[in-house]
């Protein structure tokens, strides 16, 4: 393990120290500083490309797989910058996943879908049982029992979404990133994710990025609200930045900014 | 005010009456020569089609009484077809998973990919007097010259191109949030791409592989160069090493005898070589209807 002597708080899990993300020369946000507490839901907020699902990526590497995006800053986890040369992005996506907006299950079956990244993972224990125990987590063991061998498709494009959290939590990591888990979904399953992810809360971090304020509201502790201000130069391009950051019950009832008051009253994004 | 009615006589109709007819009889023109060459082999040669065909080695010309049969070019082509394949569907594989998964689109990629393109126009002759100047006339392999191996190097290098590029296509169909979901729970590149990407997009890559295969063995050009040919069966492993007989080359040389038993063989042989590669075609047909089909499993 590589340790920088940094020190950060206690309860923190994993911080962003004035962190910059660009592709090519289009800088998407800028001098983020923002602290994630163990145990808490927090959720990332705002509107269209002020770069929340950018900085989101960014926590667990998959950025790297958009060519040219780059990072300035660090990436504190686990008394770890990220971002260090000699950090290993595949051993960082072990300990922090992923969830992502649309569904997307492997082609194979649900069992496989669980097994899949255990067994990449090096999981020796019994599979069926912690198949069992994700999908209880996930809360679609009752849904999907008798059908472990049914393709992952099969199933409506909530259960999808709890399979993807199911696979998710089969990997034991430490934080699950989500990426707005339910803007393809209906009302119904929405409620049943959320409902999951406050299960979830018990043993993992949880960051969302959402569109959907009540959801935060009704999801978080803590919220994070970036929002996109123009270029002083002028030419219309935008760059995100953090504009508050606080427990989601001030940001919703006293927030400090104008720019929070504004938008999750609904005036402007 | 004009009816709403269709009017036969209106000159844009009669017009428009005149192409559709003109396009319909050119699409006839066209499937013709298909019709009339399946047509034609299948009744000449499958008038020459009996049990010794298959077993017996062909006579040498002059022999009036008895051609013999093919069995040596049938096992030979697929001799050479199968060292075609060992060698193509290995590089091919991993070459087109390089373009599809690991390279960026910079100008390596673009360069493999303009290669790839111009591999796949290059004449079939032109692979043969390759293998022929490379192989067979510096005895490299062992001193043998003419061989069944260097014939199916010389088919590898036409089956490569289509490989390539139908896994850099087919691997470029699986979306990406498949591969986001692999490695976004910390499975590393070449397992997303071993254990996700390739068996989605396999059905889509044998397809081309088989078409592959289709088009290799019938080549006769690369053939003649580098396998020539061989009145013998085929017995053991050591005979990769000498000349052999394929069902193309014994069309060829066959079909130019003056002697009609030795042009009955060679019309028995297209009826089987057309017979085979139709069939591996529909083959393919049935393979992609099933990726079709199957796309969301």
């Amino acid at each position: 393990m590589i340790k920088t002597n940094k020190k950060t708080p206690k309860n923190i899990i994993l911080s962003l120290e004035d962190v910059s993300i660009s592709y090519g020369t289009f800088e998407a946000v800028k001098n983020v500083f923002l602290n994630f507490k163990a145990g808490d839901i927090t959720s990332l907020i705002g509107p269209s490309g002020c770069g929340k699902s950018t900085v989101l990526r960014a926590l667990n590497r998959m950025n790297d797989l958009i060519s040219n995006c780059s990072l300035k800053g660090t990436v504190l986890f686990d008394g770890t910058n990220i971002y260090d040369k000699r950090v290993d992005p595949v051993e960082v996506r072990r300990r922090i996943g992923m969830v992502f907006q649309q569904p997307n299950p492997f082609p194979k079956s649900i069992y496989e879908n669980i097994a899949f990244g255990a067994r990449i993972n090096g999981f020796a224990g019994d599979m069926d049982e912690l198949v069992e125990s994700s999908l209880r987590k996930a809360a679609l063991w009752d849904e999907c029992k008798d059908k472990l061998n049914d393709s992952g498709y099969s199933l409506s494009g909530g259960q999808q979404q709890r399979l993807c959290i199911a696979r998710t939590i089969a990997i034991e990591p430490e934080i699950i990133l989500m990426d707005e888990p339910c803007s393809a979904l209906d009302p119904i399953s929405t409620l049943k994710i959320e409902e999951t992810m406050h299960e979830l809360k018990k043993n993992y971090t949880i960051i969302i990025v959402t569109h959907n304020m009540q959801q935060a509201l009704r999801v978080s502790d803590m919220t994070a609200f970036f929002n996109a201000i123009e270029y002083e130069d002028g030419d219309g391009g935008k760059v995100g930045y953090l504009a508050e950051f606080n427990s989601t019950k001030k940001i919703f009832n006293s927030p400090k900014e104008k720019t929070t008051q504004e938008y999750i009253s609904g005036k402007f994004g | 005010m004009n009816s709403l009615y269709y009017q036969k006589k209106l000159s844009r109709n009669v017009v428009d009456k005149f192409f559709t007819s003109l396009s319909v009889f050119c699409a006839l023109i066209a499937i013709l020569p298909l019709i009339f060459v399946v047509t034609y082999i299948l009744i000449k040669g499958g008038a020459q089609i009996n049990p010794d065909l298959f077993a017996l080695e062909p006579n040498p010309p002059g022999d009036d009484l008895d051609a013999g049969g093919i069995n040596p070019a049938l096992i030979g082509t697929l001799v050479i077809t199968t060292i075609a394949s060992i060698i193509s569907i290995p590089v091919g594989v991993g070459g087109g998973i390089y373009l599809a998964e690991y390279s960026k689109g910079g100008p390596f990629s673009k360069f493999i990919r303009f290669g790839v393109n111009v591999l796949a126009g290059v004449p079939s002759i032109i692979a043969g007097v390759f293998i022929y100047a490379l192989i067979v006339s510096t005895k490299i392999l062992f001193g043998s010259m003419y061989s069944g191996l260097a014939g199916g190097m010389a088919l590898s290098i036409l089956m490569l191109p289509t490989v390539i590029k139908t896994t850099d296509e087919g691997l470029k169909l699986v979306p990406n949030e498949l591969r986001y979901a692999s490695l976004g729970i910390g499975a590393s590149m070449y397992t997303t791409v071993l254990k996700i990407t390739l068996p989605t997009a396999f059905r889509s890559i044998a397809t081309g592989v088989v078409l592959g295969i289709a088009r290799a063995a019938g080549e006769t050009a690369p053939l003649i160069f580098t396998a020539l040919f061989s009145y013998y069966y085929i017995t053991g492993f050591g005979d990769l090493f000498y000349e052999m007989g394929s069902l193309a080359v014994l069309i060829y040389n066959f079909a130019l005898e003056p002697y009609d038993a030795q042009n009955k063989l060679a019309w028995a042989a297209s009826f089987i070589l057309v017979l085979s590669i139709l069939s591996v075609n529909i083959f393919s047909r049935i393979l992609a209807a099933f990726t079709e089909k199957t796309k969301r499993v």
